[in-house]
């Protein structure tokens, strides 16, 4: 087995990166990633790649664009403000059809917010935070070995759709240091015959673009796409379940968040209370229909969000409508507690709902609270 | 078992140093183990702190809100994070610079005179190593040697002639702790 090695979050995605084959990395300093664009800065550039810091995030972004149409593997990295401004790019990236990945250090918003760290920018990853009807394959690690793990696989996944990725990430994420072991890589190789590389024998141009004002082309392409994202679907999605069958109240969270939660969960289970967790590792695509077939068994579920509550949308969406839903989140740079996540289950599963919860960002029965 | 660090000084006293330090030692001693530093605007002389998390088990937040363990370099430290810890808490005070005692009756303190006993190895800025020392003595969190051999690990190259002193002061630390 290959050597533990203790990192912070954001020198492990830029260390999985240059493993994955990044050729073209283009960032702008901003906390809380700034180590991984420091990190590219001496690595890449020691490997004879290209690491370039860019004059704003939007420069970055449209590098990132042209990097891709040249065949190259790019990235770019931010946090929420710098990534709101590479969203423009976002979206000509997949009108394009072409590969990247991008990295989202989420920090507290809205507006310049704080460095501290956050969920709040789910919506804007998973419903298209650029113009245009678009998907992308979003990948929420929970831990720095599935950061390593992820940022890998997002890559292959950006190159076999010809679509970006984005890893959805957190200050906590990017700050914090833990163990991780960089496993060997199955480099696969794709098709780049539609890139830019120059017109070698003779073989007609190629065109990377994505704009058409002739009738019907638009539509048409946006119908040749969707096909991309229901292969997506059906192909890329990923989540963890735990203790879900013989649950009576099930926790729903996604990275840093589901950590927390898991933790609650063994708790929970010490002492005896039937408590589980679904954890998607992407949430887009989102496990809609596993959720629904574990809510036809249980009744209750709990969100965790470090945001006023986003996710809890889709998780909404997913279940029966018998199904009670609960919230608890912090936005703006709170971190949500053990304790206060473990008073919910007591308050639910043996109070059994008696009595008031006092706790700030505490919603029992969400949707009429 | 699972032990919540939490390490508090000033800039420039080795505070994140002695957290990665022991993350690398739990790391190496097969242990899981999380560091989460206080990031941003940092200065020499401003607060400075992190947590470290040593557990058997899987862990779950990264970031300590109640911890086990309280390790403060300084006075500053001492009164922000001490009216702020739960009963039961083993709070180690650099004895050297804090000139006053860990005024609770429910948790647990433990004194150690770091910046004496680094000066008697020739420099003060070792005595976090001595802060180290003694709270892996008081809590039993890692064996001594765990930590000898990380430090052979990290202190190499142009820092290989700091090994010597630096495991002086961490043994010399471990041992005043009774």
């Amino acid at each position: 087995m290959a050597e533990r090695v203790l990192m912070k979050g954001n020198e492990v995605i830029g260390e999985a990166a240059i493993r994955a084959g990044l050729t073209c990395y283009f960032g702008y300093p901003i906390t809380p990633q700034n180590e991984l664009t420091a990190y590219m800065a001496k690595h890449m550039l020691a490997k004879g790649r290209t690491f370039i810091q860019a004059e704003s995030e939007i420069a970055a972004i449209n590098m990132v664009y042209g990097a891709s149409s040249a065949g190259a593997r790019a990235m770019t990295s931010s946090s929420s403000p710098g990534i709101s401004l590479k969203q423009e790019g976002i979206s000509y990236l997949v009108g394009a059809q072409l590969p990247a990945v991008i990295v989202n250090i989420v920090r507290g918003g809205p507006g310049l917010g704080n460095i501290s760290v956050s969920q709040s920018d789910y919506f804007q990853s998973v419903k298209g935070g650029g113009h245009g009807d678009y998907r992308m394959v979003v990948y929420a690690p929970s831990n720095l070995q599935e950061a390593a793990d992820l940022t890998v696989k997002a890559f292959d996944t950006a190159d076999a759709y010809r679509n970006p990725v984005l890893v959805l990430g957190d200050a906590i994420l990017g700050q914090m240091m833990e163990p991780v072991v960089f496993k060997d890589i199955a480099h696969r190789t794709f098709d780049k015959s539609w890139t830019l590389g120059g017109k070698r024998n003779g073989r007609p141009a190629n065109l990377v673009n994505s704009l058409s004002l002739e009738e019907g082309v638009i539509e048409n392409w946006n119908w040749e796409f969707r096909l991309k994202y229901e292969s997506m679907k059906k192909n890329e999605l990923m989540f963890e379940t735990l203790y879900c069958d013989d649950a009576d109240l099930i926790i729903v969270a996604f990275g840093t968040t589901a950590r927390i939660c898991k933790a609650v969960v063994a708790r929970a289970r010490a002492q005896g209370l039937k408590v589980g967790l679904v954890r998607p590792i992407t949430v887009w695509p989102f496990p809609y229909k596993a959720l629904n077939d574990i809510g036809r068994k249980t009744g209750e579920f709990l969100v965790v969000e470090m945001n006023l509550g986003q996710m809890i949308e889709d998780v909404r969406l997913a279940l029966p409508d018998a199904c009670r839903i609960h919230f608890h989140g912090r936005p703006g740079g709170g971190v949500p507690e053990e304790r206060d996540i473990f008073e919910i289950i007591d308050h639910v599963l043996v109070k059994n709902k008696k009595g008031a919860i006092t706790t700030r960002g505490t919603f029992i029965n969400w949707e009429i609270s | 078992m699972e032990h919540k660090v939490l390490i508090a000084g000033f800039g420039g006293q080795g505070v994140i140093v002695t957290g990665t330090l022991l993350a690398h030692a739990a790391m190496y001693a097969g242990k899981n183990t999380t560091f989460y530093p206080a990031y941003g605007i940092a200065m020499r002389g401003g607060m400075a702190n992190c947590t470290v998390v040593v557990s058997d088990e899987e862990i779950g937040s990264p970031v300590v809100a109640h911890p086990t363990v309280l390790i403060v370099m300084n006075t500053e430290s001492l009164d922000y994070f001490l009216p702020r810890v739960e009963e039961g808490t083993i709070v180690v005070v650099n004895a050297s610079l804090v000139n006053k005692e860990a005024d609770r009756n429910d948790v647990r303190p433990v004194y150690v005179r770091a910046n004496d006993i680094a000066n008697e190895y020739g420099d003060s800025r070792m005595a976090n190593m001595a802060m180290l020392g003694g709270m892996i003595k008081a809590t039993g969190m890692l064996p001594l040697e765990s930590v000898h051999e990380t430090m052979k690990k990290i202190l190499t190259g142009k820092l290989a002639h700091m090994l010597k002193p630096n495991q002086e002061v961490l043994r010399k630390g471990f041992d005043s702790v009774k």
